[in-house]
């Protein structure tokens, strides 16, 4: 029952509108094109000036993102048996070869446990905590909501030397478990809020039904509440991914070796003989992927938005 | 099936007290109907009894057994709500079998099938069953509502306002259907309802409720030609009774202050002059609007009366009701 009436937008302001999101694609785009582009450019292309919109693409900067090389002398180089394989190709057509593998790979691997491990959690906790938040009578409701919220209200950085104390006491330091944990507390505060609010919009006679119907409230809140909280639970769950996905500071801080993620890894890449740009922008563009497949996938979550319909208001 | 007792069923909300001492027995087999205005507290005796509220004191026993410790699936009741609370992620066919599939009844697949066919038959929505919950009209949702409660074989049917959004023909069509099962199960019912003829027809006791309290409990005869208030008066008839003041008509008793008339407690050929104001033919009936001195009344003519407003006829209270000064009958 929408109560709003819609009146025809003329053509001059369609046109109006139009320009102005494609302006503004266009400006939030510019930089994703700039890094999408530089992974394919050579590295004296990507240091280029005036920057080359046009240029002969290569994946030299996949090559080197995911191995080590070492640039040897130019007689030695002549000397080496034909290359073995098209990496090793790429390779030597910089006048470099290869060593071995780098860490790019381990340190995405751990981007990926942490970041989907400490999502899964935000939002089994999260959901969980907003509905009883939602529909029992929990003493102190409203001040343990500000409590968990206010959480949020420092940037998490400003508890990174009592956490970094913490976490090299209990041994948490520099493993999967604690970033999970540490990512896991700071995105629980969104989750319950977010979440709270989705479960609230779902009317309780459908639970009530359901009591009624034979289930127990574990098993009306599976059934019933879940999947009607299917929107929300996805928008809250791409929002958790995107922070645990790109935080940096406590990475750099807590991590270095065993559990370090992408976001810290990624900058240190230096190529043979000075910053290897493309090399970072692979890297760059191969960390986007993740986010932005989860966010198509579950975009149709978010577009659906929730039914109402079967209950008479 | 089972006999259903409320012992001094109390329950506020907040500052707002819905129930006050609520007693009553509802008989193994019966079709009990609330009647009551809004807030009178019908609502909230459906949820004490399906367990999905606690009682502030009181007791509710099923079977002569206390439920008071019961969770809403143990106590085996099935309730139609008046927000039709259909499941909007499933269809039709599986908002039905949901009550069948709980774990409680985990009824063979086959079996369930064969059930959600019945019910949809009976409740004229075979051709909706894959449809979504939410794509059905206000009336398809209603019935889809009380399908899902007649798939399963309760101890007793808690129904609130069932047939409320239907049209006249459906609803006719429901209520035949629904007594059919309350006559063939032998099925327990407890009914809320504003509807008369729903009461009248359907019911076997009626419970009429005013703020939270039982005011009176019969057969629905009972309540009709024997109120013990006016506010039981004024729930069931059509047209509704007149209430006028006592003095309007000679011979009351010594402490009347009102006189209650339906229209066949108003004869008319003999005593006091009466004016009539409109004539209102609907068909079956035919509606006389009188004023007599200040007091304008309802009763009913014949269908196909001669008489004219601006007429002139004569009437009598015949065993009228009475009611003193603070409404109760004499």
């Amino acid at each position: 029952m929408s109560a709003y009436s819609v009146t025809e937008p003329s053509k001059v302001s369609k046109w109006v509108a139009g320009l102005l999101v494609t302006l503004y694609a266009i400006i939030t785009l510019l930089p994703l094109v700039w890094i999408i582009s530089t992974s394919f450019k050579t590295g004296p292309d990507s240091i280029s000036y005036p920057p080359k919109v046009f240029f002969e693409p290569t994946v030299e900067g996949y090559v080197n993102l995911f191995t080590t090389r070492t640039r040897p002398a130019v007689s030695e180089l002549d000397t080496l048996p034909p290359p073995d394989g098209l990496m090793e190709e790429i390779a030597r057509r910089q006048g470099t070869i290869i060593t071995g593998p780098s860490r790019f790979a381990e340190r995405f691997l751990n981007s990926v446990i942490i970041g989907f491990g400490s999502t899964a959690l935000s939002i089994i906790l999260g959901t969980l905590a907003a509905y009883a938040f939602s529909r029992f009578k929990v003493p102190l409701k409203d001040d343990l909501l500000f409590f968990i919220l206010s959480t949020r209200m420092m940037p998490p950085i400003a508890v990174a030397i009592p956490i970094y104390l913490m976490y090299r006491e209990l041994g948490l330091s520099d493993t999967h478990v604690g970033m999970i944990l540490l990512y896991t507390a700071v995105n629980i505060s969104l989750a319950v809020w977010l979440l709270k609010g989705f479960i609230d919009e779902i009317p309780r006679e459908y639970e009530e039904a359901a009591l009624i119907d034979g289930y127990t409230r574990f098993q009306a809140f599976r059934k019933v509440v879940l999947p009607q909280a299917a929107t929300g639970i996805a928008s809250t769950a791409i929002f958790c991914l995107i922070f645990a996905w790109n935080e940096y500071a406590f990475a750099v801080l807590l991590t270095s070796g065993n559990a370090q993620t992408a976001p810290p890894f990624i900058p240190t890449i230096i190529g043979v003989g000075g910053q290897d740009w493309p090399a970072v922008a692979a890297g760059a563009t191969l960390f986007l992927l993740p986010v932005m497949i989860f966010t198509i996938l579950l975009r149709k979550h978010l577009l659906r938005g929730i039914t109402f319909g079967a209950v008479r208001k | 099936m089972a006999e259903v007792i409320l012992s001094g069923l109390s329950k506020s909300y907040g500052a707002t007290q819905a129930l006050q001492g609520v007693s009553m027995t509802i008989p193994d087999g019966a079709f009990v109907v609330l009647l009551g205005p809004t807030g009178a507290g019908k609502t909230t005796i459906l949820r004490l009894i399906a367990g999905l509220d606690r009682p502030d004191s009181g007791d509710v026993r099923i079977d002569d057994h206390s439920v008071m410790q019961d969770t809403p699936a143990q106590r085996d009741v099935a309730m139609v709500f008046q927000q039709y609370s259909l499941y909007p992620h499933l269809t039709v066919r599986d908002n039905l079998a949901f009550p069948l599939r709980s774990p409680i009844i985990a009824m063979p697949q086959a079996e369930i099938a064969k059930r959600v066919a019945e019910v949809a038959e009976v409740l004229r929505i075979p051709h909706k069953l894959d449809n979504k919950a939410t794509a059905l009209s206000g009336g398809e949702m209603q019935r889809v509502s009380i399908g899902r409660a007649l798939v399963r074989n309760p101890r007793i049917y808690l129904m609130d306002e069932p047939l409320s959004s239907l049209d006249a023909k459906l609803r006719a069509d429901l209520r035949i259907e629904l007594k059919r099962i309350h006559a063939d199960m032998g099925a327990t019912f407890l009914y809320v309802t504003h509807d008369q003829i729903e009461a009248m027809t359907m019911a076997t006791h009626v419970g009429v409720l005013d703020r939270g309290k039982l005011v009176q409990f019969g057969t629905p005869r009972d309540i009709y030609e024997n109120p013990v208030s006016t506010y039981v008066a004024a729930r069931l008839g059509q047209p509704h009774i007149n209430l006028l003041p006592a003095a309007a008509f000679p011979g009351a008793p010594s402490t009347a202050t009102q006189i209650g008339l339906r229209p066949e407690h108003i004869h008319v050929g003999d005593g006091q002059d009466a004016t009539i104001q409109r004539v209102e033919h609907l068909g079956d009936q035919t509606r006389l609007h009188l004023t007599i001195g200040h007091y304008s009344l309802i009763t009913l003519t014949q269908p196909h009366t001669a008489l004219k407003p601006g007429e002139t006829l004569k009437i009598r209270p015949h065993n009228p009701l009475w009611f003193d000064a603070s409404g109760n009958r004499i």
